[in-house]
């Protein structure tokens, strides 16, 4: 078959082409798309923009020092003699509530995440994964509110504590908060194991718990911070909630059962009350600032190890 | 003659019970029970909150309830203005956010190559959706109600809404374009299909009910956030027509259904319990209706697929 | 007589990233005949068919240097590369039904390209559909999805969709993988008598289905040619390279 027959002629007639509306509008269209695409970082950064400018004249102010703000406990925005803004107390108040949170909700999350992965049947797993969405989707002010009401009462039922919104309190309430999030990103990890390592584990004659043990929690132990960090950059970030369930007391506390603010509760509570352009109102913009810098620090940190998680899927 | 095989173990035990076994069953069992117990302590308190919640809020849910305004100070009526404030708020965010969310989400999924200033991007959705919600309302602030000059009104409040839950729009658009397998898409191309030509005639429709979903929600979120709207438009009270579908103006400031919760609980003394109650049901009634169509909304798409 | 090229590859070298596939080859396609490639697996053959209808734009670090010409154009230096495409026709290994009816499946193409009228794409699906050997038995459920039919249909669905946008070559790569052996020989029946219209590039991992059908066979092997050569040379006794006996005689491969 080496005889070509002759060359035919190409294809009869002109080709069709698209209108030139079409092909403008398409363009038009694909600039917009490309605009979208990229409007997330511009958002980022208008935050920090927006924020840090309403907190920067302070930072050059004469009568505000940083090291004051930082590291002293005193917070007296509004006196008349003595001004002074030290955050000290509010960063500890943070660090507690969340603190305590992320202890309760880990040991949770991470059972509830291997039971889920591991040692569930497929109608199980679908009915909790939905009480589990469910739970991410109340709304914190509801949190705020059940903390301020059913979960007061129930500590100073319990406890015989003086008051019933303190660090133990928000810690509960957060705790449930921070669940969801932990619970989902850690399954994902445990999922991201290969299912090589489980038959492998199970054909040496290793039971479903030994192979949970000694296999899958190290193989996945990446996953799984990134999944705590996850839920401490959510406790951390989180504002009506611990607004309702804290209390008022700015300073260091020295029980669980003291009230205490956290830093994001207390922009919350003092901003209406500060006038517009005051140092006070620029401070507590300054106190953003921070928050927006600790959380931007944790998510990133955590997105690093989740993707890592994620690609070996 | 063989002499006769003699078996080196006795077979009656080869396969059967052992010490160790009967205490990996053991273990095993306790284990799967701890487990069980963890998960149930997620489940156990949301179903008792939930029922105390509507327990406590019976005396005052009723229909006049949803389409009363406040009276005697917030003590008495009902919240139709907080409801339609939320409504106002929802649907202004919703409107901006979406179609942002949506071609974002398709530029990063089909138009997007794999460099180092998209991981930045990826990124930047990712911290756009830590930020906590406090520093939105700072941001909402400085951005809208002062340098945009907007003031305290519905449209600010929405737009910081609207870049608050951005990222839930993305990532939910960008799962229901990641399962449209990628086969289709080199088909598309292979008969010259512009980008665009393929997204609209293969990758959209089958991604519509994916969308969806990150809609409803978004829809959610926003519904419930309080911080945000505090300080950019939300406000403690405004006397409305009971009733009235169109009380608010763009520029006017709102009340909001969480908004309400809040100051209820905390701003107004001597207020019936029930009515707070009420309030709170109200708004996790709505919040968790819409999550549960949403997951409803998934399930029935995952039957109607098309390949 | 001379032999029009349709495609010439002048040193043309591929590269992901920083592994060379394709190091350095030159061929020649002369328009209307059957151009067989052949080579064991990650050879570089399908690589070959991304850089002539510039689908290895989306793989992502891929470089390609030398030339590839396509109707004396350099493909790399086209106008617009969708009008390139169409006038390319690939056919992939793994039989794709898009998610549309079968009707809109066949008519994606001449949309894509600007026909919208119904009365013009109605002659287009009917006629593709019967190239492809497949009118017959789609033609009473052309409102049907297109991802529910069988495997061999599907391909033959692809290769109507490759026809409807009038490819002057038309490349397939390894069609018959995933399909029966009687829908094969209904492709390959249908690929005899398109020949006549447009040239074919047959990329094929089934060393006999090469020599039923290619005026010309290609053995490309590790990114290089072994030999290219008239079909009945490359399955003679005495071919000019001895890798080449050795491939096509199963030895190795």
């Amino acid at each position: 078959m080496t005889a070509h027959t002759p060359p035919i002629p190409r294809t009869a007639g002109p080709r069709p082409s698209r209108s030139a509306l079409a092909v403008f509008g398409e363009r038009v269209l694909e600039n917009l798309i490309r605009l979208s695409g990229v409007s997330a970082i511009f958002f980022v950064l208008a935050i920090f923009f927006f924020v840090f400018r309403e907190a920067a004249p302070v930072l050059v102010s004469d009568s505000f020092s940083l090291k004051q703000f930082l590291f002293s406990v005193e917070w007296y925005p509004t006196s008349d003699i003595n001004v002074r803004y030290g955050i000290l107390g509010l960063i500890v108040g943070t660090a507690c509530v969340s603190g305590l949170a992320v202890l309760i909700a880990v040991p949770f999350s991470l059972g509830s995440a291997i039971f889920i992965g591991e040692f569930c049947g497929p109608r199980l797993r679908e009915g909790l994964k939905v009480v589990i969405e469910l739970l991410a989707a109340i709304p914190s002010v509801v949190w705020g509110f059940i903390g301020l009401t059913v979960m007061s009462r129930v500590i100073v039922a319990v406890t015989g504590a003086p008051v019933g919104v303190n660090v133990l309190n928000g810690g509960i309430i957060l705790a449930l908060m921070c669940v969801p999030i932990i619970t989902s990103i850690a399954e994902d990890a445990l999922k991201a194991v290969p299912d090589s390592y489980r038959e492998a584990a199970l054909a040496l004659g290793a039971t479903r718990w030994q192979t949970v043990y000694r296999v899958l929690l190290p193989a996945a132990k990446t996953g799984l911070l990134a999944a705590v960090l996850l839920g401490v950059g959510r406790a951390v970030g989180e504002t009506m909630a611990v607004l309702m369930a804290t209390g008022h007391a700015v300073h260091i506390p020295s029980s669980l059962f003291d009230s205490v603010r956290t830093l994001t509760a207390n922009i919350a509570a003092e901003l209406g009350e500060a006038s517009v352009a005051s140092e006070h109102y620029r401070v507590l913009f300054l106190t953003g600032v921070l928050l927006f810098l600790i959380t931007f620090v944790i998510n990133l940190t955590a997105d690093l190890v989740v993707r890592g998680v994620r690609r070996e899927r | 003659m063989a002499a006769e095989f003699v078996p080196p173990v006795d077979p009656a035990t080869r396969f059967g019970e052992t010490v160790a076994g009967r205490r990996h069953r053991r273990t095993e069992a306790l284990v799967r029970g701890v487990f069980l117990s963890m998960a149930v302590a997620m489940v156990l308190p949301l179903l008792l909150l939930v029922t105390y919640l509507i327990v406590k809020a019976a005396p005052a849910l009723s229909l006049e309830f949803l389409l009363d305004v406040p009276r005697r100070g917030m003590r008495a009526g009902g919240i139709w203005p907080a409801l339609v404030g939320t409504v106002y708020l929802v649907l202004g965010a919703l409107v901006v956010s979406a179609p942002i969310g949506v071609m974002a989400a398709i530029y990063l999924k089909e138009y997007a190559r794999d460099n180092a200033f998209h991981r930045a991007v990826n990124m930047a959705v990712i911290n756009l959706a830590g930020v906590p919600s406090i520093v939105h309302a700072l941001f909402g602030l400085g951005a809208f109600v002062y340098a945009a000059r907007f003031g305290y009104s519905i449209i600010s409040a929405s737009l910081t809404l609207a870049i608050m839950t951005l990222p839930v729009i993305i990532t939910s658009t960008r799962e229901a374009l990641n399962a449209v397998p990628q086969a289709f898409r080199e088909a598309c191309w292979n008969v010259g299909a512009t980008r665009w030509q393929t997204i609209r005639g293969v990758v959209l429709p089958n991604s519509i009910s994916g969308i969806l979903t990150g809609v409803i929600l978004e829809v959610s979120r926003t519904a419930g956030e309080t911080a945000p709207i505090m300080f950019t438009g939300a406000v403690f009270f405004k006397a409305v027509q009971r009733g009235d579908l169109l009380p608010y103006g763009l520029n006017d400031q709102a009340m909001a259904l969480s908004m309400h919760l809040y100051t209820l609980s905390t701003q107004v003394p001597d207020v019936p319990e029930a009515l707070p109650y009420a309030t709170a049901v109200v708004l996790l009634g709505t919040v968790l209706t819409m999550n549960a169509l949403a997951i409803v909304v998934r399930f029935w798409l995952r039957t109607r697929k098309k390949w | 007589m001379a032999d029009v090229r349709t495609v010439v590859a002048r040193d043309l070298r591929l590269a992901y990233g920083a592994r060379e596939i394709l190091h350095g080859v030159s061929f020649e396609i002369a328009r209307n005949e059957i151009f067989g490639v052949i080579g064991p697996a990650q050879s570089g053959k399908t690589s070959l068919l991304r850089c002539l209808n510039r689908t290895i734009d989306f793989v992502s670090g891929a470089t390609m240097s030398g030339t590839l010409q396509f109707e004396g154009e350099d493909v790399r230096k086209v106008r617009d590369v969708f009008a390139l495409r169409r006038r390319i026709g690939t056919v992939a290994p793994l039989p794709v039904g898009l998610p549309l009816s079968i009707y809109d499946n066949v008519a994606f193409a001449p949309r894509c390209a600007g026909v919208h009228r119904t009365s013009d794409l109605d002659p287009i699906v009917e006629k593709c559909l019967r190239q492809a050997a497949l009118w017959d038995e789609v033609k009473d459920r052309l409102a049907s999805l297109g991802t529910a039919l069988s495997g061999g249909q599907q391909q033959r669905l692809t290769i109507a969709r490759a026809l409807s946008h009038q490819p002057e070559v038309l490349c397939l790569d390894e069609f018959s993988i995933a399909i029966d052996p009687v829908t094969t020989m209904r492709i390959e029946d249908v690929l005899r008598e398109l020949r006549s219209e447009i040239t074919i590039v047959l990329v094929t991992n089934l060393v006999q289905q090469a020599r039923r059908l290619a005026d010309r066979t290609m053995f490309l092997w590790n990114g290089e040619i072994i030999e290219l050569d008239a079909t009945e040379a490359i399955f003679s006794e005495q071919p000019k390279d001895r890798r080449t006996y050795e491939y096509v005689h199963g030895i190795f491969g």
